[in-house]
């Protein structure tokens, strides 16, 4: 198999994980009570039978179940995710608006969770049992341990309410209007919490995974081996256990990213971040099912997106692999 | 962690604008900004600051000029003549006149909003006499006609925006025209709305402060954060949880208050279906009543917020009467022997009767910490609760379908029974499928004859019979389960002054505020 021929099928089993997410969760939605008109209805504390009709007729709700799925469908075959009921705005505009926030805070949380992850478990691997190994294995289990939303309000309640150094909350600071560098420190500033509130987690995973594999490795024929044959010591570390140990990292760090980009729910709502996160959560709340479809659509193809990256990133660790093969 | 961290200090910008401008928070982004769209409480307090209204309450609840500078009403009560204001302006330039409050009133709110369509649908004609002048015709008296143009039921919209347009997708609903003292100026999707003073406002002086800045933070423990660390200088009703409040009372940075919401006159209240038995039977009710210590709900559950309600008319609003009242002392011992009497014994495990207990979605707020000691209360009398939790959507179609056995909810009285009380109550409001209504299913004719005649009584005294009569039926048939009226606190920084003039409180806008040690 080619590899284009490769990536036509990962295409086409992503447009087909698309749609069944999309109808998975266009039925799902409608199982529980109650719409967005009657969302509307309750929140406005006064309605009555004409304000719940007219938005029922409005948002196409009055239709019957099939004939709602078969035109949403059609209109996204054309490219068109529909309005959102709440915002009354275009879904794919307001999906879009927020996605770069989310790839801003995962991206940063992703870099410093494999950069860290990496390097500790490399450390504590090289002299295993040794206390610098108990030091990275206990912070390690800690981190992994205790709850994003919990170590997120800590972070909040040390670093912004007591020691007032950091923003507790939000993208950038409002009413700054800062522009280029000065903004971009503004936001990195802002990111520092939720940033590195998600990546502790993920550096716990990469930590252990790291120092395990390469623990394993060391034992493996072919390093005895490399080292019978005369290799250094960092020459035997560098060519043959850091390589072999990559490809569960990569596993890892592919499923890390296609979790984060459907929108790290908790701890984007924890620091106000306006990410999809927050917005999946709005969506839910407001039964607004078009936005929450959107999302659903977006983060399904970034998924495939990632899976294929991943398929490549593991070309680039082990050249016997192909894409294809 | 800490590492990353230690050089933050040098990195320090502010977190929010100072200066002369007063940064609040909400606690969700509205999906809309157009008023009449969408009614509720968090859109009414950015939008007070955009649209106005004819009328502004005073704090005893008379009405003071507002857009309309002056009012005459005929003797018969059928002819309401308002003289506005000359020389106002529309942010966009275009003159106010006669025309917008008559496009306001007539057409727009009436077809799109619920509370101002049951206000205006009690007249005959609405017409502009000149340029200046409106008259609102009536087909009877309705003696709370004034109190139903405020902002909150009758925000002035401009016709020429929205005349002949399709309301629900105008452009103008994102980015909003009024005649307030505050002009819109951004919304940053996700994160705030910025609003801009208005310096053609029409009242010499005001408004004192250049922008507001309503910042999104949807979860308690940042909106706590925010105030304690000064972020954001003023924390609105129910931004708060009560279990924290102590904190913020003890912050001398933090002024609280329980001023400006007198005008909404909230009480929360268990509401039982009362199709289904035993709800149906009075003495189930009456015994409920006995079996709950509301005075620990207000002291221990609501920290001391508010006060137990004897009926449905909050005990500060006009129509209140104490006299009239039956009330019903925590007594578990009378709870037991009304249960008795109806032949609810106890059964296996001492349990009289089970039943559901539909919670409305507040997180782990005070409605949420209440339900769960009603059920505790409940036990001790024999009565078994399940408790069901549920989000909006769930708890709107499910309560509007009259699928529940009993729910906690709350509703607001607006400065005069006619207006928030008599929906709760007539038959004529029970209409399935539709949420905030009669969902009960109370019915009572003479009730019903009684509302009727007292929204159209032209005497006060009158009224005030009518309604003492109303509260005496009302709590003899524990028609609902009053709870305890509302004080929802506000909370401002010392900066901030006069941040509310009436018992609207936010939803007549932040105008007259102003900020000490601004520059």
């Amino acid at each position: 198999m080619s590899k284009l021929t490769y990536i036509a099928g990962r295409l086409v089993r992503t447009l087909m994980l698309t749609v069944a997410v999309v109808l998975l969760s266009f039925f799902l939605i409608r199982l529980a009570p109650g719409d967005a008109a009657t969302v509307m209805a309750g929140q406005s504390g006064y309605a009555d039978e004409t304000f719940i009709k007219s938005l029922r007729l409005e948002y196409g709700l009055d239709r019957p179940l099939p004939v709602q799925l078969w035109k949403y469908g059609a209109a996204v075959a054309r490219g068109d995710l529909g309005l959102s009921y709440e915002r009354r705005q275009p879904v794919l505009d307001v999906v879009l608006d927020r996605l770069p926030n989310t790839l801003l805070l995962d991206g940063f949380a992703l870099v410093v969770a494999l950069a860290g992850g990496l390097t500790l478990g490399a450390f504590a691997a090289r002299r295993p049992g040794s206390a610098g190994d108990a030091g990275v294995t206990t912070l390690a289990m800690l981190f992994y341990a205790v709850p994003q939303f919990w170590l997120g309000m800590m972070a909040v309640l040390v670093f912004s309410v007591w020691l007032n150094w950091l923003p507790p909350f939000g993208l950038e600071s409002i009413g700054a209007d800062h522009k280029g560098l000065l903004r971009a420190a503004d936001i990195a500033q802002h990111m520092l919490l939720p940033g590195m509130t998600l990546a502790l987690y993920y550096m716990a995973g990469y930590a252990r995974l790291t120092r395990a594999q390469m623990i394993e490795i060391a034992e493996q024929d072919f390093v005895k081996t490399a080292r019978a044959k005369g290799l250094s010591e960092r020459q035997v570390m560098r060519r043959h256990i850091r390589r072999n140990a990559l490809i569960p990292i990569i596993t890892y760090a592919g499923l890390q990213a296609s979790i984060l980009v459907g929108g790290t729910v908790l701890v984007e709502n924890v620091f106000s971040w306006p990410g999809i996160g927050t917005l999946a959560y709005e969506a839910v709340t407001a039964r607004d099912n078009p936005l929450l479809l959107g999302i659903f659509i977006v983060t399904s193809v970034l998924v495939g997106f990632f899976n294929l990256l991943t398929d490549i990133a593991y070309t680039l660790a082990d050249p016997r692999m192909e894409l294809g093969a | 962690m800490l590492g990353a961290m230690a050089g933050a200090p040098f990195l320090s910008l502010p977190a929010m604008a100072r200066g002369n401008i007063l940064n609040a928070m909400m606690p969700a982004e509205p999906g809309t900004l157009c008023y009449p769209l969408l009614n509720t409480r968090l859109v009414q307090q950015i939008c007070g600051n955009i649209q106005e209204s004819l009328l502004l309450l005073d704090w005893n609840f008379k009405p003071q000029p507002n857009l309309a500078r002056s009012y005459t009403i005929t003797p018969d009560g059928l002819a309401y003549v308002f003289q506005l204001q000359p020389d106002v302006r529309w942010h966009d330039g275009h003159p106010f006149t006669a025309r917008d409050v008559v496009f306001s009133c007539d057409q727009m709110l009436r077809q799109l909003n619920p509370r101002s369509r049951n206000a205006f649908n009690n007249c005959q004609s609405i017409r502009a006499l000149d340029k200046l002048t409106v008259e609102f015709r009536l087909k009877q008296p309705f003696n709370a006609f004034l109190l139903s143009l405020m902002a909150s039921n009758a925000p002035i919209m401009p016709a020429h925006i929205y005349e002949g347009s399709d309301y629900r997708s105008n452009p103008h609903n994102f980015s909003p025209i009024g005649t307030g003292p505050f002009k819109f100026a951004r919304w940053e999707r996700g994160q705030y709305i910025r609003l801009t003073r208005n310096p053609d406002y029409w009242r010499p002086g005001f408004p004192k402060i250049d922008d507001i800045y309503f910042r999104i933070c949807p979860t308690p423990e940042q909106r706590m954060v925010a105030m304690e660390t000064g972020a954001v200088d003023i924390a609105l009703a129910d931004d708060i949880d009560t279990v924290v409040s102590s904190r913020l009372r003890a912050n001398p940075h933090i002024v609280a208050s329980t001023h400006g919401y007198e005008g909404v006159g909230e009480i929360a209240v268990l509401e039982m279906n009362q199709r289904r038995w035993p709800f149906s039977d009075r003495r189930f009710r009456q015994a409920f009543m006995h079996a709950l210590d509301r005075d620990f709900i207000v002291k221990a559950i609501n920290f001391g917020q508010g006060k137990v309600a004897s009926g449905p008319i909050p005990s500060a609003a006009p129509y209140y009467d104490g006299q009239a009242v039956s009330r019903y002392p925590y007594d578990p011992n009378r709870a037991r022997a009304l249960l008795d009497e109806m032949g609810l014994k106890p059964g296996a495990g001492g349990v009289r009767h089970r039943f559901s207990f539909l919670m409305i979605p507040d997180g782990d707020g005070i409605q949420t910490r209440g339900a769960q000691y009603v059920r505790q209360a409940a036990s001790e009398v024999g009565l078994d609760i399940e408790l069901q939790s549920s989000d909006w959507a769930s708890f709107a179609h499910r309560t509007g379908n009259w699928d529940f056995d009993m729910d906690n909810n709350s509703y607001g009285e607006y400065g005069d029974p006619a207006i928030g009380t008599a929906r709760f109550f007539v038959s004529s409001n029970i209409r399935k499928g539709v949420p905030q209504s009669n969902i009960q299913g109370y019915r009572n004719r003479e009730v019903d004859a009684l509302f009727a005649r007292a929204a159209t009584a032209i005497a006060p005294r009158e009224a005030q019979e009518i309604y003492s009569r109303l509260q005496q039926i009302l709590t003899r048939d524990v028609a609902m389960l009053w709870l305890f009226e509302r004080d929802p606190m506000l909370y401002y920084n010392r900066r901030v002054h006069d941040l509310v003039t009436g018992p609207n409180g936010p939803t007549d806008g932040f105008g007259h505020t102003w900020l000490s040690g601004a520059a």
